[in-house]
């Protein structure tokens, strides 16, 4: 037998190979984000956050666009939470496994798959022109709530599912009807792993550019009502950068992004590593 | 009936609304998508759409050969770039590495997934780009560039669901092969990933569907020339870019053309989402 077939030297070659591929992996992400922040970081400042942009975003801050975000990512999460939610209790506290459930996971497997451009043609024709809401603050968050309700599907339903028995069992016991159960002893106890949900929801809604450039509109001004159009930051970014209108603001706004996703996910981590712990 | 029977009774009913609300928003996208995109289909053609190679939606020639073929490409890309490097993260991080070392791994590379696509766009631009160009000439905006950034994008979807189905098989696996005087490298090669196949092959059916879904990070990147490219140095246009490129200005015949793009766009996807549910409901029986 050549060396070559010595099992011991093939998984020492297969473990460096392994590796190598991991830490490259690893190493492309800090990558990106050392990268924007190198970038971006020195642009930022208070005047950055807190003027509107001038010019088409030449000049100024991004602070119009940063509202923009923060009103469509709270709506859609306030329209998608208590239906994600809902569905996980009713898949998991008041049905068994049956015809129904599966119609329903399926349908809600099939929605996490659908590209965000679909979202943003079906938002696009049915909020902005059929139902005559425009570009606005409405059609984008309704948008993005029907974007990420799988996400808050599953999370929740995952969370849901971790509760012990036994506490179902001992407030049945107490003589705690089934909605009694879900409210005062379930959906606290699966909280914190319902709000990684949510906040995975949120850090979506953040990122999206598809879905709300065509439902929100790209208009600079800061929103003043659910029927504005408006600007997120990463629709911002996006057209600073494709259209080159200015390098440095472009990446003070990814800047912000990215500090805003590591925020988003370091929050969604911190919750499910508390939840785990509770139910471990 | 007291009036607690009756409340739990309406909120059993309540929820069981609201847990229709994912299916019929499934199905509200489905009859709004191919009620806009199937009449000008059938108008001229279902032939010219899929088989025609000409995109002049102003003069009503409407080929999307082109972008079904950019999309196959660019997918087929991040597919060679995407498996590879995610198979050997799932693979070491379950198999090859401490736990405290892949605890601390798992969620930077879930971070990968939450960085908003027109920023790995825009590293591709500002990156990739301009060191494709240099190093192997044409435009840079290529097949190369879109599928390197795709096979990027793709690597959570693929290492998460990957990682779930090694770890999810028996214990007894490993114990019995490494009993038996196999190596960790061999139980890997010959037992667990055959028998982890099907959920492997299921993130990399998902894999595919977010590299065909995939719409801002690949227009920045891939050029968009209407033309089916002759090398992965050409240019390319998929059928999300065509849609979000021209969806700003489009109207009549022309915006129910881009909504016929999505109706085939929707379809690829329900048939790889199918797919992939089928697959990974297979391993559970």
């Amino acid at each position: 037998m050549g060396m070559a077939f010595n099992p011991g030297r093939q998984q020492r070659i297969a473990k460096a190979v392994l590796w190598s591929f991991t830490l490259i992996t690893v190493f492309i992400l800090f990558f990106i984000i050392f990268y924007i922040l190198e970038k971006g970081l020195p642009v930022l400042s208070i005047s950055f956050l807190t003027q509107n942009p001038q010019d088409m975003g030449k000049s100024g801050g991004i602070f119009s666009t940063i509202i923009g975000t923060i009103v469509l990512t709270v709506m859609a999460v306030l329209v998608a939470a208590p239906l994600g939610v809902g569905t996980a209790i009713f898949l998991t506290e008041y049905t068994v496994e049956n015809r129904i459930t599966r119609i329903i996971r399926f349908g809600s497997e099939c929605l996490a798959g659908i590209p965000s451009i679909i979202f943003g043609l079906f938002g696009f024709i049915l909020f902005v022109n059929t139902l005559g809401f425009g570009w606005s603050i409405l059609s984008g968050s309704l948008t993005l709530a029907f974007m990420i309700l799988p996400t808050i599907i599953r999370t929740s339903e995952e969370a849901l599912r971790c509760v012990p028995n036994s506490l179902r069992e001992v407030s049945h016991s107490l003589g705690g009807t089934k909605w009694q159960t879900v409210a005062r002893v379930v959906l606290p106890s699966a909280l914190p792993g319902i709000g990684t949900g949510i906040i995975l929801g949120v850090g979506r809604s953040v990122g999206e550019t598809a879905a709300t450039i065509f439902t929100a509109g790209s208009v600079l001004r800061t929103p003043t009502s659910l029927f504005s159009s408006s600007r997120t930051m990463a629709v911002h970014f996006y057209i600073l950068a494709r259209e080159g209108i200015s390098m440095p603001n472009a990446y003070g706004t990814a800047a912000i992004l990215i500090l805003s996703i590591l925020v988003i996910n370091f929050l969604a981590y911190y919750l499910m590593h508390k939840f785990m712990k509770r139910h471990s | 009936m007291t009036r607690l029977e009756r409340s739990e009774k309406l909120i059993r009913l309540a929820l069981l609304v609201i847990a229709c609300s994912a299916v019929s928003v499934l199905i509200i996208i489905t009859i709004f998508i191919f009620a806009q995109g199937t009449p000008i289909l059938f108008k001229y053609g279902v032939k010219q759409f899929l088989f025609g190679q000409d995109w002049y939606p102003g003069e009503k020639s409407f080929g999307l050969l082109p972008m079904i073929i950019g999309s196959l490409y660019v997918t087929l890309g991040a597919l060679v770039v995407g498996v590879p490097f995610g198979l050997a993260c799932a693979i070491t991080l379950t198999e090859f590495s401490s736990r405290r070392i892949s605890r601390t791994i798992k969620p930077l590379i879930e971070l990968l997934a939450g960085i908003p696509s027109v920023v790995y766009g825009f590293i591709g631009v500002v990156i990739l780009v301009p060191f494709i160009r240099d190093t192997f000439g044409g435009p840079g905006l290529s097949v190369l560039s879109a599928s390197v950034i795709l096979g990027i994008m793709i690597l959570p979807t693929i290492i998460s669901i990957s990682m779930d189905s090694i770890q999810a098989l028996p214990r007894t696996y490993r114990e019995g092969s490494i009993a038996l005087g196999a190596t960790r490298w061999q139980t890997v090669r010959l037992v667990l990933l055959p028998a982890a196949r099907s959920g492997i092959i299921a993130s990399i059916i998902l894999g595919m569907g977010r590299a065909i879904g995939e719409t801002m990070a690949v227009i920045m990147i891939a050029g968009n020339a209407a033309a089916i490219p002759r090398s992965i140095l050409a240019p390319v246009r998929t059928l999300t870019s065509n849609i979000a490129l021209e969806m700003g200005y489009a109207s009549g015949e022309h915006r129910q053309a881009l909504f016929a793009t999505g109706v085939i766009l929707f379809i690829i996807i329900m048939v790889l989402n199918t797919a992939a549910n089928f697959t990974s409901r297979k391993k559970k029986r």
